[in-house]
Parts: structure tokens; sequence; C-alpha cells
């Protein structure tokens, strides 16, 4: 066996396990459940009508390929060479789409007529009442009622796609408290209901299936970094963690190369740095949470990584060696978010510039040295942002 | 912990938010004072996916007046002179993997049922909690295929949890159809020969005192539910209900009342059927 192959990202063994973590701790009542989605995953997954079907859809409906911009004045101010995989640019404004197609039409083979999706910022809640819409599915969104209040355009843009928003008023009232509340419901409609998660979080097979779904944003960008770059592979591939879909999906196609791989989380949300083991969302991973085991609030300017758990692959990444996770602070974020858009002419959203931030700060150290060449996951527009960067400007 | 068959009557847990209030372990005496066969503790989670409104509602207010696992089960051994019945703490996975088995067994806990730990992973607790003396208690749904019943049935301890309805905690208006089928499902699978080897119960389930009780849970909410519920399985376990009137300000006599209203309606329940005999003492 080669080094590369050992260091790819395989699927998960033995009940949905990745190292010794992931699983599926669920009630007794979602076990048939999620056993006969994992089957229909692989059998689908295995099919190439499957496969041909939602590549069409990812090209026609969502826009993929997303382009590989360089940077070109980043790259020369920053002194290395900056690739950017453009996940903004697809439909919907978010890699978010990605996982959607993938899930809506496994649902709609599965002969299910809902879907029921949790979401934070609204990118999820969006692609999937997206999604749902294009495939003629119901669709019902479980939001925090503060996440509510703090997203108000993308509540719109989903009930404008026809799809219901619920608000949740327990807990917390932001994304961790809308997953359990989708997961309730799942338990409840599970007959004629598709449980559409957003992350590479959740019981066996979720991780696996939306790294699976999400792994077509590093298939291409291997294949057009190749035509970039004359090593072939970036000496580094860098992408923004919250539970860590997009950053699975890059790091899927580049985790059998010799590339380091990089995670950045928020400060206020770090799960690899400050969290420990623990169960949440049905699968064991690293999570903030207090010594009795009580879930902690994630802090972030950006919605979409204030969630205090991380995706179970991502934290058996990070315990073999094989990914590094890194923070940055809000300040960083919005300094990165601003600088991108002065010298690139791109307004990434809150999330992505967690990515941008932690390559400014290490162009020129011993992390990243000069004459680097790195990948970096854009995984969304700042669109959904402008409110939010008025105020904090 | 043993929950006897054969005493000629249906068994009766009724559950308390542990921390809830103040005051909590004397609803615990209430619950023991009015007939309860066991009683059910749940510890407060932070994110309680199996929860309906209710039991959310009194998860939150125990956390929010400061309620630790730490402190409930300090004030649960403080009790411990004056509980009778047996004590069974009802958790997620991420409290129980936390505070450890050993310190449950310490504050004299005899069962433990994890709602979010199924068979395929509760192998390590199950070893654990029998070093350490303590019922892992597993639970069945109306989904659940038979093979996976039979070996749910099998690996359970104290009784089997059958789980009512597709879906969360919670008062509801009906007991759900699917509550009596499973039952029936999983007494039949208790009384197969394979049980007997362990259990030396018959064939056709006629000596129930041999085998686990399977109790129905999840929406048991009136006296009348309790009855049917009663008759289909061996006893009920009621949560919500009870904790509606806690979190809506009812004092421990009253949930006495509410307790012995359960206690007399499965009593009498059965009683039209199979003649009723007072039991006296020491239920455990």
């Amino acid at each position: 066996m080669t080094l590369a192959t050992q260091r790819g990202m395989r699927d998960p063994v033995a009940g949905g396990r990745f190292g010794s973590f992931g699983g599926r701790f669920v009630p007794e009542s979602l076990i048939p459940a999620c056993a006969a989605l994992e089957e229909a995953f692989r059998d689908a997954w295995t099919d190439p009508g499957f496969r041909q079907q939602l590549d069409l859809f990812r090209a026609v409906h969502a826009g993929r390929p997303t382009a590989l911009t360089p940077a070109w004045n980043l790259s020369a101010e920053l002194g290395i060479t900056l690739l950017l995989k453009r996940e903004d640019l697809a439909h919907t404004g978010s890699h978010k789409i990605n996982n959607v197609l993938g899930q809506a039409l496994l649902a709609r083979r599965m002969g299910k007529t809902r879907l029921i999706a949790e979401t934070g910022a609204g990118q999820h809640g969006v692609a999937a009442a997206t999604a749902a819409a294009l495939f003629g599915l119901r669709a019902t969104v479980y939001m925090g009622e503060r996440d509510i209040e703090r997203q108000a355009l993308n509540v719109f843009r989903m009930n404008l796609l026809g799809a219901d928003v619920v608000p949740v008023t327990t807990g917390s009232r932001t994304l961790k408290d809308a997953t359990n509340e989708a997961m309730r419901q799942w338990v409840a409609n599970v007959d004629d209901t598709h449980f559409c998660l957003g992350s590479v979080a959740g019981p066996h097979p979720y991780p696996w299936m939306v790294r699976e779904f999400q792994r077509v944003i590093g298939d291409e960008a291997r294949r057009q970094v190749a035509a970039e770059l004359p090593a072939g592979v970036p000496d580094v591939v860098v992408a923004c963690v919250g539970g860590g879909s997009n950053a699975a999906g890059t790091f899927a196609g580049f985790a059998d190369t010799g590339a380091r791989l990089i995670g950045v989380e928020a400060a206020g949300g770090a799960a690899m740095t400050d969290g420990t083991v623990g169960v949440v969302h049905g699968s064991r991973s690293l999570v903030l949470q207090n010594a009795e085991g009580q879930i902690a609030e994630a802090h972030s300017i950006a919605a979409g990584l204030d969630y205090p758990g991380i995706g179970p692959e991502h934290a058996h990444l990070g315990e073999s060696g094989r990914a590094q996770y890194v923070t940055v602070t809000d300040d960083e974020v919005l300094t990165a978010l601003k600088r991108l858009a002065r010298t690139e002419g791109i307004i990434c959203a809150l999330e992505s510039a967690h990515a941008v931030a932690w390559v400014m700060r290490a162009a020129g150290t011993d992390e990243l040295p000069h004459g680097s060449t790195v990948l970096l996951t854009l995984s969304g527009r700042g669109d959904k942002d402008m409110a939010q960067l008025q105020v904090a400007s | 912990m043993t929950l006897r068959l054969g005493t000629g009557r249906p068994l009766l847990v009724p559950f308390l938010t542990g921390g809830v209030t103040a005051g909590w372990t004397d609803y615990l005496l209430a619950y023991q004072e009015a007939g309860a066969d066991a009683i059910e503790v749940g510890l407060p989670f932070s994110d309680p996916m199996l929860d309906g409104t209710t039991i959310q509602q009194a998860s939150d207010q125990a956390l929010t007046r400061g309620a630790t696992v730490d402190a409930i089960l300090h004030e649960l051994t403080a009790i411990r002179g004056r509980l009778r019945v047996p004590i069974i703490v009802m958790a997620y996975a991420n409290l129980v993997l936390k505070v450890g088995i050993e310190r449950l067994a310490r504050a004299g806990v005899s069962g433990l049922i994890v709602s979010d730990l199924p068979l395929e992973e509760s192998a390590e607790l199950e070893s654990a909690a029998a070093a350490a003396g303590i019922d892992m208690i597993l639970l069945a749904a109306p989904v659940t295929p038979d093979d996976r019943l039979r070996q749910i049935c099998h690996r359970s301890q104290g009784f089997v949890y059958a789980v009512s309805v597709m879906g969360v905690t919670g008062e509801r208006t009906t007991l759900a159809p699917e509550a009596e089928a499973l039952a029936r499902r999983a007494k039949l699978l208790l009384a197969e020969p394979a049980a007997s080897v362990f259990h030396a119960g018959s064939r056709d389930g006629a000596d129930p005192v041999q085998r686990l009780p399977v109790l129905i849970g999840f929406g048991v909410s009136t006296p009348e539910q309790a009855a049917v519920a009663g008759r289909a399985g061996d006893g009920v376990v009621v949560g919500a209900a009870l904790m509606r009137r806690v979190l809506d300000g009812a004092s421990p006599a009253d949930l006495r009342r509410e307790v012995g209203a359960l206690r007399a309606a499965l009593d009498q329940g059965v009683s039209t059927a199979t003649p009723y005999a007072e039991i006296s003492g020491d239920r455990r």
C-alpha cells in the first residue's frame, strides 16, 4: 500500500465509523429509517444512471463545474500562489446545492414526497427549498427563532420557493436546536419524509453520504488545479469548517495526495480545537460541552459556523494527523473579507472568509512559506451578509 | 432491580425530570406513596432530541435553575433511605458517557434507559452496567422488526420499554394503536424457548412471573389510557402528563393524587379480567 492510498478518505467501516468517531446514536424509532437510507444511498451511488442524472442537474441547474480562479493580485501581495475554488458561483450562492441535489434525487428514488431540513444561516434551508421545488417535493425547514431574526432575507427566499419555515423556540433557539427539532419531526413522519441534513454530521450514513455528495468540489478542483500548477497538486488545501461539509468535499479530492489539508474554524466555535469527545445529533465526535456533557453554544460572526460540533470524519482526520485544524477570530475574518473584495473583486461569505483569513495570516511564515501553492475553497458568496457587514463597518 | 410480574396488577413507573424544581425529590416520595412500582428520573439535557415540548420545557427549566447531574445524584442519595422503590435513570448518551455508570451505581440507581443508544452502540455500556449492578433497559419501537425485537427482548434487563408511538415524548389524546401490537409482539418473543433457557418461562407465556415485563411508554396521558396500556402490556411509564402538572405548579400532594388515579385505573383495568390481590410491604 502506498502512502497516498493510506492517506485517502475512505468509506466508513462497521456501523459508520471513521476511526473511533461516527456511528448511529439515534432512538430505536429511527434505526429502520437510517438503515433504509444507507441501503438506498449505496444502491444509488453505484448506479451509473443515478450518477448521470445527478451530473446533469449539477450542470444545467447548479452551474457546475464551478470556476477555479487564480487570485493574482492577492497572490502577488502574499508571495504565494492562491487558487480559489468558486463555490460562491454555484446556484443559490454556496456549495450547499451539491448536497441537496443528491439528497433530493435520492429521496425521490426512495418514494418520499417531503423534505425536512435544519438551517442556521439559512443557506442550507434555501438550497433544500430549491431542490424541493425542482423535484416537486414539499419542504419544511426548521430554523431557530434567533436565526430567523438575524436572517430574515433567507426566510423570505425559502417562502418564495414554496417551503414552510418553522421557528424553533426551545434551547438556544439556533442551529443545534433546529437540528434537534428536525430529528423529532423525522421520527414522527418517517414514512413519507426524508431528513435532508445539511452537513457531514448526524447518524450514519449522513457524514459519509454528504461528503460523497460534496466531493464534487474536490474532484473538480483536483482536475482544474492539475492544469494550473506544474506540480499537479497544491502544497496546501484550505477550507472553512463548521460542521465541515465544504471542507470534507474539498479534502476528499486531495486526501490521497501529499497536500497539507487545513480546516479553519471560528475561534468562538472551534470543536476541533476546544471540543472534547461526545455524542450529539447522532454521532460520536468532538463537541463544545461542559464537564457534565451539556452542549455549549458556539459564537461566530458567521452564522454558518455557529455549530458546537464537527463532522466525525474531521475528528478522525484531525486525530490521525492527516488534516490540521486552526482558528481565526471575527476581526481577522472581517479584514480578510474586505481585502479579498478589494484585491480580487470577490465578496465572499463570512464563513469562507475564515479560510482566506488563515491564508493571509500564515503567508510568509513557516506555516505557509513564500512560494507555496494553495487551493482555497470559497464556499459561498457574501450577499447574505451585507446587512451584518454594514453594522460591523 | 426486579420488577416482578404476577402481583396481579400492572406495573406503574412514573417519570420526573431531575432538578425540575428546588424540592423535586418530594415528588419522588409522593410517587412512591401513590403506589409507583419504580420511578424514572430524567437527567436534564441541553439537546433532548427524543422529547416533545413538555419534557423539553422541564429539561430547560431544570438547567436554567442550575441543576447539574452531580447535584441530582447527590439529592437522590440524600433521600435513599426513604425510597423503597427502584430508581431508574433516563438520559441521553452524552450525559451517561460523561457521568459514568459507577457514579450512577453509587447514587443507588438500579436501572438505566438511554434514549439515543440503540443495540449497535450499547454493548460497551451494557457490560459496564452489568459490572456495576445496574439494569440496562432497552427500548423497542413500533417499526422495530421481529428479529431486532428478539435481540432487544433478550438483551434488555429489568423490563422491555415499548415505545407506543412513532414520535417523541408528550401527552396524546388517545393511545396509539401500534402500542398494543408492539407489546403483544414483545411478550410473545419474551416467551420463546430461547428465553426459557434463562427465564424458565413456558412457551405460551402463561407463566408471566418468569419473563421480563413489557412496559408501554410515550404518550400514556390519562388513567383511561393507562388502563388500556396496562392490559396490552404489563404496565406503563407515564412522563409528560405528570410533568405538565409539575410545570404548571402542582404540588407533590397534587401529584400524589394524579399517580394515585393512574394506580387505581391500572388496578381496576385489570380487576375486570383478573382477580386483584393486594400487595403489601416492600415491592422490590
